[in-house]
């Protein structure tokens, strides 16, 4: 197995590979009238770990089913490298998919589902054998090869789904949420084996989740989905540090949101009324020349205490809570009536105390505007 | 019942006598004509009549040795295991297919596959005995063994649906991105689960045909008839306690039937507690 840290940067690497399946003008209604995928464009790169995070109701489960088959797009087509996979049935496409609910066969033992992709193919036995060994070994449960499903605790059946999904040497996998009926332990154990199976497998996999972290932390790339199309998509630190919209920068970590007008404008920089009557200077993401304007800056940036001597804009407000987390604390600050949240490392601050006056600020380049109407969803 | 420890008062008491004494009745009401006829072919007598003088074998040995009793009971075997075999095909498919999505019409079509069920059968008979007769069906092992499938089918659509309902439609796209194909899919995960319910369905649909006398009225030749079409003729010809033997055999495999289907309730519900 090669070692995560010997790999060069993500970016990098997946930047130049090339495109194994494309979506193409992809459009899903399922009734007739409501579009719940809209004219979706997509390239999944060879070798990637592609993650479609978004709320739910967005389309993902139903990107993911139309690439494995089980739902056809209303208009558009996919392409598996240069063959088209309309006219293609889910058993003929040789994609590897992972359920939420595992969707282990009940009348069969582990052995058994593990061989049932093989099986299918007409393997010999003694190759069959071979192989759901390898494969038991590999999700390292090589123990209970006799054993029926219900006999084996949820996170130990989804690693023999992961074993079956695999064990045909699949190019692609696709997961729906496959750690979303875990206890968070055990999805943090997971999260780690699937991203190590991908690097030694060098395995595409397009992955769904709406848990934000396991998407920073597994994806190469992440595809935010709202109402049936990709807001924005990229790796997961430009995502996390510029997010493209509102609606990524509010749905993919925490922030604080700061509603305003738009005063003036000059290139990257806008100053922005907030609905308090401070003046904010911030860099103009998604906005145009007036209009209404929200401010998000992430808890990390805002700056406190003696911090924010040199700041552009400060402003004052009240501490109302701190709460310790360990490695940091989170100071709540009452100011324009709203709830500020300030994100601390523990070693740095001087915890502020409840009830006090405070002063915040940010840089400008931490604060970012963005289009209201293309932040809520 | 959740009454466990706590003490009952008279006004329950009584209620619960009164319930286990209709019950009882109820049982009784049901039951004994069905045990009123069994011990009248065990009779020495000569007519189908009580009281009972004496008890011998004689009859039991008559049915037995009959050709024209061998005959019916093959022919009812036969017709019961063809047209139980195309009713359980034809049943499990229109299951499968029933269940599978919300369509247009997808109610009255449930009715429609449901409906021999409730249709009088006498008005089935002569429906089919019209449809049959320009296609050359009647008097044959064909027509009435389409005639008995069509009254079975409904019970294994009712058997296999309710298997059906606690299948994961998700084992079958698992089947499906593993490599199966709908048949092989079919064929290696959903049928292995819904067994239970086509087993029975099919055992169901046998009893139907089994028992069945009308359509055959209808539609047999003589040398199609069947047990009960021979004891409807017996009995307006003749009386014989030899359809009393017959009856006690028929008694015999249903109990049989009944407890097959009772036994595979159970391995169903095992089954289901692994799944
Ligand atoms: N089989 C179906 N029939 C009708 N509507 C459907 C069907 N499947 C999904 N939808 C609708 O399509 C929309 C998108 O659903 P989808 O399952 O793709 O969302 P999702 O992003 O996976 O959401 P979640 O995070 O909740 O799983 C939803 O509004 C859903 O109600
Ligand atoms: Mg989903």
């Amino acid at each position: 197995m090669k070692a995560p840290k010997n790999l060069p940067t993500r970016q990098s690497d997946f930047a130049t590979a090339p495109t194994l399946v494309t979506f193409e003008k992809i459009s899903k209604t399922y009734d007739g009238h409501t579009h719940v995928v809209k004219n979706l464009d997509l390239e999944i790169r060879r070798g990637e770990f592609l993650t479609l995070l978004g709320p739910s109701g967005s389309g993902k489960t139903t990107c993911l089913m139309m690439l494995a088959g089980f739902e056809v797009p209303t208009s558009g087509e996919i392409w598996h490298g240069e063959v088209p996979l309309s006219r293609k049935p889910p058993h003929e496409r040789g994609i590897g998919m992972v359920f939420q609910n595992y969707a282990l066969f009940p009348h069969m033992s582990i052995a058994e589902n593990i061989a049932f992709p093989l099986e299918v193919r007409g393997l010999g036995r003694a190759a069959i054998a071979e192989k759901v060994k390898r494969a038991l070994d590999m999700v390292r449960l090589p123990q209970i090869a006799d054993r029926r499903p219900n006999q084996l605790s949820g996170g130990q059946q989804q690693r023999v789904a992961l074993a079956r999904a695999l064990v045909f040497e699949p190019e692609l996998v696709l997961m729906d949420e496959p750690l979303g009926a875990l206890d968070k332990q055990l999805r943090e154990h997971m999260q780690y084996e699937i991203r190590s199976l991908h690097m030694s497998l060098g395995l595409t996999v397009v992955y769904v989740t709406h848990d934000q972290t396991e998407a920073l932390t597994m994806s190469d790339r992440i595809a935010v989905f709202a109402g049936g199309r990709i807001r924005q998509l990229a790796d997961p630190r430009a995502l996390y540090e510029e997010p493209a919209d509102g609606l990524v920068a509010t749905f993919v970590g925490e922030s604080n949101r700061f509603d305003g007008t738009i005063v003036s404008r000059d290139g990257d920089t806008a100053v922005i009324a907030t609905r308090g009557g401070t003046r904010l200077e911030a860099f103009a993401v998604d906005i145009g020349a007036t209009g209404p304007a929200a401010v998000i800056v992430r808890p990390e940036n805002v700056r406190i205490g003696a911090a924010v001597d040199g700041l552009r804009d400060v402003i004052t407000g009240r501490v109302v809570d701190v709460v310790y987390h360990g490695d940091h604390l989170q100071v709540h600050i009452a100011a324009e009536g709203l709830d500020v949240v300030a994100k601390q490392p523990t070693r740095d601050a001087e915890a502020p105390t409840v009830g006090s006056e405070i002063r915040f600020g940010f840089l400008s380049r931490h604060a970012r505007a963005y289009d209201p109407a293309r932040t809520d969803h | 019942m959740s009454h466990n420890s706590m003490p009952l008062t008279t006004s329950e008491r009584l209620s619960g006598r009164l319930l286990a004494a209709v019950a009882v009745a109820t049982a009784i009401f049901l039951v004994a004509p069905i045990l009123a006829i069994v011990p009248l072919a065990f009779s020495d007598g000569e007519f189908l009549v009580y009281p009972i003088r004496g008890y011998s074998l004689k009859w039991m040995e008559a049915f037995f040795s009959s050709e024209k009793w061998a005959m019916a009971v093959k022919n009812s075997f036969f017709i019961g295991s063809l047209s139980a075999a195309l009713a359980t095909v034809l049943g499990t498919m229109a299951a499968i297919g029933l269940s599978r999505t919300d369509f247009l019409g997808k109610n009255v079509l449930t009715g429609f596959v449901l409906s021999p069920l409730v249709v009088p059968i006498v008005i089935y008979a002569v429906g089919l005995y019209f449809f049959f007769a320009p296609l050359g069906l009647t008097q044959s092992y064909t027509g009435i063994v389409l005639a008995h499938a069509a009254l079975g089918a409904p019970f294994v659509v009712v058997t296999v649906s309710a298997s059906l309902s606690g299948f994961d439609h998700n084992l079958m796209r698992a089947a499906a991105s593993l490599g199966a194909s709908p048949l092989l899919a079919f064929r290696r995960v959903m049928l292995p689960l819904v067994l239970p319910g086509v087993v029975t369905g099919a055992l169901f649909a046998f009893a139907a045909s089994f028992d069945e006398v009308v359509t055959v009225l209808f539609l047999a030749a003589p040398e199609q008839r069947t047990i009960p079409r021979e004891m409807f003729s017996g009995l307006r010809e003749s009386l014989s306690p030899i359809i009393a033997a017959a009856s006690a055999v028929m008694i015999v495999i249903a109990v049989l039937l009944l407890a097959a289907v009772e036994l595979l309730k159970r391995r169903a519900q095992r089954m289901r507690a692994t799944a």
